[in-house]
């Protein structure tokens, strides 16, 4: 006969896990708050923030654009057939603009870098963590926190918008390729029915979108790697739950977004 | 000190021991009174204290677990105790903020049991790192390899200025961050199992520039250690830490012929 008792529920596995859920939310809560306290305060690491942008951003770039370019690609060698037989495929670059940026581009550099940069965070402070190598900062008098953290956080939060950008330029031109060779669409023509197609109500919410998805991603990775546990095994463990924890988190984040971006412009 | 199970080992009160008191009558650097600290239900220090006089060296041994890398944790304000006094060099670890302790901890060199030597930076980069936030006790220096190169040559290791810590052996790296440890030329220096994982031979380099370094600077240090060789070598007084107190103490030789089991268990090959 099961247990229904108070007691029995508190002791459940997955009482258990709810409130480690809820625990974790609270850590995180005050880790970000703890952010924005270190964040203006001096001293300021200017050359570690920049060694991280170079990092995450210039090193990025490759996987960021080979990405883009296969979407932009794909998503216009699958719509073709279809637009062709409801005789719009004039309405191709307003369609891929439109979506790529918008949604495609921005979840999908957030997500190739919710993979790379979120794990390597994850993976590097747990690593530093459990060879006392955070300690090891904070006796020589250096507040890790903000060496390593606050750096890491600024660093992702201001490259993920340029990568977005760059990802969805390069998109795009993969989009123009697949016109111009099957649909012998001029660049330029393409280029400018995007362009013509596109405003500041599809611009401005993505590019915000994309400053929140770099935030995310900083945030959980650090805060993963920071509180890492368990020894080598714990290194393994940040860096997965900071790729999957950061990939839920910017799925919100962009609902969210949506969200807020329906009141301001309607879409 | 817990006098009762002093009496209780034994090693109280001995001409010996009351030589050794005399010679450390000399300012204490360190004071630790009543310190406890838990780990959810598990008391890890139980009312712990010891004091450390200016050039002096302690080796603190226990069992694995027993709290001896907290107990150094809680000196450089790593960990904060959950009661007690701790008292460096005249100030309480607890009351300061985060600028005088950092301060503070200018004067205090800490060497981690594994290194802790930063991955992502050359052995340069490294010795260089502590320098960062101490400009001013280092008399603003605009170039740091005249410093950097008297500590590596102190650990014998100058050529290795423009390695990674990944190109380097064990030994070699305890040695690096030793020289990390003294580049700011810190009044006491903490080890934290200094020769684990290390071979007899290696270990007892390090345990040799230890004892260089301690006459060479003057320092006064605290040894955590399992390594009853390095003990003998190095102590001067030594403190065993069980159940979370100072559960005996007193010089190498009077502990080592001590009849108490948990004493003995020690010393015991």
């Amino acid at each position: 006969m099961s247990d229904s008792s108070p007691n029995a529920l508190v002791k459940s596995k997955t009482f258990r896990r709810i409130k480690h859920f809820f625990v974790q939310i609270g850590d995180l809560s005050y880790f970000a708050g703890r952010f924005f306290k270190e964040v203006f305060s001096p001293p300021f690491e200017f050359r570690e923030l920049l060694r991280q942008c170079y990092q995450m951003g210039v090193l990025s770039l490759f996987l960021v654009g080979l990405t883009g370019f296969i979407i932009g690609l794909v998503l216009t060698l699958q719509s073709r057939p279809t637009l062709i037989e409801f005789g719009a495929v004039s309405w191709m670059p307003n369609m891929v603009g439109i979506s790529i940026v918008r949604e495609i581009g921005p979840v999908i550099t957030a997500l190739i870098c919710a993979g790379r940069i979120a794990s390597g965070i994850g993976a590097e402070l747990g690593s530093m963590r459990v060879t006392e190598q955070i300690d090891a900062m904070e006796v020589s008098g250096t507040n890790p926190f903000k060496y390593l953290v606050v750096t890491r956080i600024l660093a992702t939060t201001l490259m993920l918008p340029l990568l977005v950008v760059f990802g969805d330029l390069i998109a795009l031109y993969g989009s123009a390729l697949v016109e111009n060779i099957k649909g012998n669409v001029s660049f330029q023509l393409y280029f400018n029915t995007v362009f013509d197609a596109l405003n500041w109500g599809d611009l401005i919410p993505a590019t915000i979108k994309s400053f929140f998805f770099g935030f995310v991603i900083g945030l959980v990775g650090c805060f993963k790697g920071y509180y890492s546990t368990k020894g080598t095994a714990g290194v393994g463990i940040a860096a997965n739950t900071a790729v999957v924890m950061a990939s839920l988190f910017l799925f919100i984040v962009d609902f969210i977004a949506v969200f807020v971006t329906d009141i301001f412009y309607e879409l | 000190m817990n006098s009762k199970h002093m009496e209780k080992t034994g090693i109280v009160a001995t001409k010996e021991t009351q030589n050794l008191e005399s010679k450390t009558n000399g300012k204490a650097v360190i004071r630790i009174k009543d310190v406890c600290k838990s780990f959810g239900d598990n008391k890890v220090l139980n009312g712990f204290n010891m004091e450390l006089y200016e050039g002096e060296n302690v080796v603190v041994m226990g069992k694995s677990g027993s709290g001896k890398s907290v107990m150094i944790k809680c000196l450089v304000g790593l960990l904060a105790p959950d009661s007690g006094y701790i008292e460096v060099m005249g100030k309480e670890i607890s009351t300061l903020d985060r600028q005088t302790l950092d301060e503070l901890r200018s004067d205090i060199g800490f060497l981690f049991q594994g290194s802790a030597l930063y991955d992502s930076m050359t052995v340069r980069e490294n010795l260089e790192f502590p320098m960062r936030r101490h400009k001013e006790k280092l008399g603003y220096v605009s170039d740091t390899t005249s410093l950097v190169l008297e500590a590596l040559e102190n650990v014998g290791l100058a050529h290795t200025m423009d390695l990674m810590p990944t190109e380097l052996s064990g030994g070699m790296k305890r040695r690096i961050a030793l020289a990390r440890t003294l580049i700011l030329k810190p009044k006491i220096i903490l080890y934290d199992e200094p020769t684990s994982g290390l071979d007899p031979i290696t270990a007892k380099e390090i345990i040799e520039l230890m004892r260089s370094i301690q006459n060479k600077y003057g320092t006064s240090s605290i040894i955590i250690t399992h390594d009853v060789d390095c003990a003998r070598v190095i102590s001067e007084r030594m403190i065993l830490l069980v159940d979370g107190i100072n559960y005996a103490e007193g010089t190498y030789a009077q502990l080592s012929v001590s009849k108490d089991p948990k004493v003995d268990a020690f010393f015991k090959k």
